[in-house]
């Protein structure tokens, strides 16, 4: 398995780790329920080594990257990132990932651990110009989140408070992303491993006065999930659509030629025969991954992200449903239920976030 | 609960003398932070190595087995508001039945304190 530049450090804490993706990851540290209500009350850190980051270079790469993804990154100044996918010509999702514009001619993404090797491949296969594509696989990251990130890192970096949202700078030999996983507000550094490996320890002690917790995979879970954000593997994957993962808002139309518009512009006129929806248990219960949605009595689809909500303190999930027989104009009535153990635990569908900061 | 006092299944669980059973610290910590616990009916009558709890965590759902025969005559009622308790006290607060053992001689042939030590050990 491979490990992350951060592995002896995980180690000696005594995290609990797991196989992600073929990586040897922390799953939790203190327990998932602890380092979730750190990032959610004061901050908490992440190993996030195992992204994929990747430089794609020269005159041609921007239009290269306008073909291959779907957001519009004409709208990106240099120092700005978006989130942004990448489809087949059905339209399915090859990847989500985030991009940055690091300069005209610059750009920077950071791509889903499991997918790295097959978004390599799929770029360089459709690759067309004067660009280079390349893959940082010594580079490591981390994630500072919560609403003290910022104030834990001004210790150190006083500088990198004036970074706004999504935007990205490079200081001190790291690029620095004022982004996350999570919901709330943080920064991403992104380095080589000898960068982040001597700052880790001094942001862990800078932290401490503000409680801040080392975090596994467990707690940036239920925290993506609190939010809504997909997880590719779980919610996205080659057999759904861009559209029908409800990540429409990131597909732009009205730009030039990328792949994947055809089929998605029919979709859209057509309307897609699966959703995406958000549901909350009513009762008691934790929906997870394969469990199947009913309404009055039928089965209409299969969850496909689910938890116990450490904040909203209830079960919550994400999971694909059939249009025709969950219509949307529907939605709001009862008989919404998902089969727990064989039980039926109602249910019923909310909009997105699940949580929202008081 | 004096740990010492208690006999030990192959599958985590413990049961005194009494027929109070629960899941051991090995347990709950592999389980990590529990969320809700479905306890079995008053009355229910149960084979040994039956699946009569669902133990949840935020990581998954894990069947909970009777560790001997017999009828569950109390459960942990306070569990319903305060699930952590397994964690927190998996050999008091955090017990999850009593049952009505049918014959001892089930629980006699349970691993003893020393035994589920070793046999932690060994796996």
């Amino acid at each position: 398995m491979k490990q992350t530049p951060f592995h002896s450090f995980h180690r000696d804490a005594r995290a609990k780790m797991v196989d992600f993706g073929g990586w040897d990851m922390p799953v939790q540290f203190q327990g998932v329920m602890a380092e979730h209500l750190a990032v959610r009350e004061k901050a908490g850190l992440f190993d996030i080594s195992h992204m994929g980051q990747v430089l794609v270079k020269g005159p041609a790469a921007g239009a290269f990257l306008q073909k291959i993804l779907t957001n519009d990154l004409s709208r990106l100044m240099p120092g700005q990132g978006q989130y942004t996918l990448m489809c087949q010509e059905n339209g399915c999702v090859v990847d989500d990932l985030y991009l940055y514009c690091l300069g005209k001619e610059h750009y920077f993404l950071i791509v889903n651990a499991s997918r790295t090797a097959i978004d390599l491949e799929w770029m360089r296969k459709r690759k067309t110009g004067d660009l280079d594509i390349i893959p940082q696989p010594q580079a490591a990251g981390l994630a500072l989140q919560g609403p003290d990130a910022a104030n834990i890192l001004k210790k150190i970096f006083p500088a990198l408070e004036e970074l706004k949202k999504n935007q990205i700078t490079e200081f001190s030999s790291m690029w620095v992303s004022r982004t996350g996983y999570t919901g709330e507000d943080g920064f991403e550094l992104f380095s080589s491993a000898d960068n982040l490996l001597a700052l880790y320890p001094d942001l862990l002690e800078e932290g401490k006065l503000f409680g801040l917790q080392p975090c596994g995979l467990g707690a940036r879970d239920t925290l993506r999930l609190e939010m809504g954000y997909r997880l590719y593997g779980n919610d996205l994957d080659e057999q759904h659509t861009a559209l029908e993962s409800g990540l429409g808002w990131v597909v732009k139309f009205d730009k030039t030629d990328f792949i994947g518009k055809n089929s998605l512009l029919q979709e859209k006129e057509t309307g897609p025969s699966r959703r995406i929806i958000a549901f909350r248990l009513k009762a008691r219960g934790v929906p997870r991954h394969g469990y199947a949605i009913f309404f009055n009595g039928e089965t209409i689809g299969e969850v496909t992200s689910g938890t116990f909500s450490p904040s909203l303190q209830q079960g919550i999930g994400l999971g694909y449903v059939q249009n025709a027989l969950f219509p949307k104009d529907r939605q709001e009535e009862s008989g919404l239920c998902i089969r727990i153990h064989d039980r039926d635990i109602p249910a019923e569908a909310v909009k997105l976030p699940f949580y929202r900061r008081q | 609960m004096n740990p010492n006092d208690l006999r030990y299944t192959k599958s985590h669980e413990w049961i005194s003398a009494d027929g109070t059973a629960g899941v051991t610290d090995h347990a709950q910590h592999e389980i990590t932070d529990v969320v809700f616990v479905e306890l079995p009916k008053v009355g229910r009558v149960c084979k040994s190595a039956e699946a009569c709890c669902v133990v949840e965590s935020v990581k998954a759902a894990f069947d909970i087995y009777t560790p001997v025969s017999g009828e569950i005559i109390s459960i942990n009622t306070d569990l319903s508001g305060n699930p952590g308790l397994v964690n927190q006290s998996p050999y008091e607060a955090g017990w999850l039945y009593k049952m009505k053992i049918s014959d001892d001689s089930e629980r006699e042939k349970l691993m003893t304190y020393e035994q589920y030590q070793e046999f932690l050990k060994s796996n």
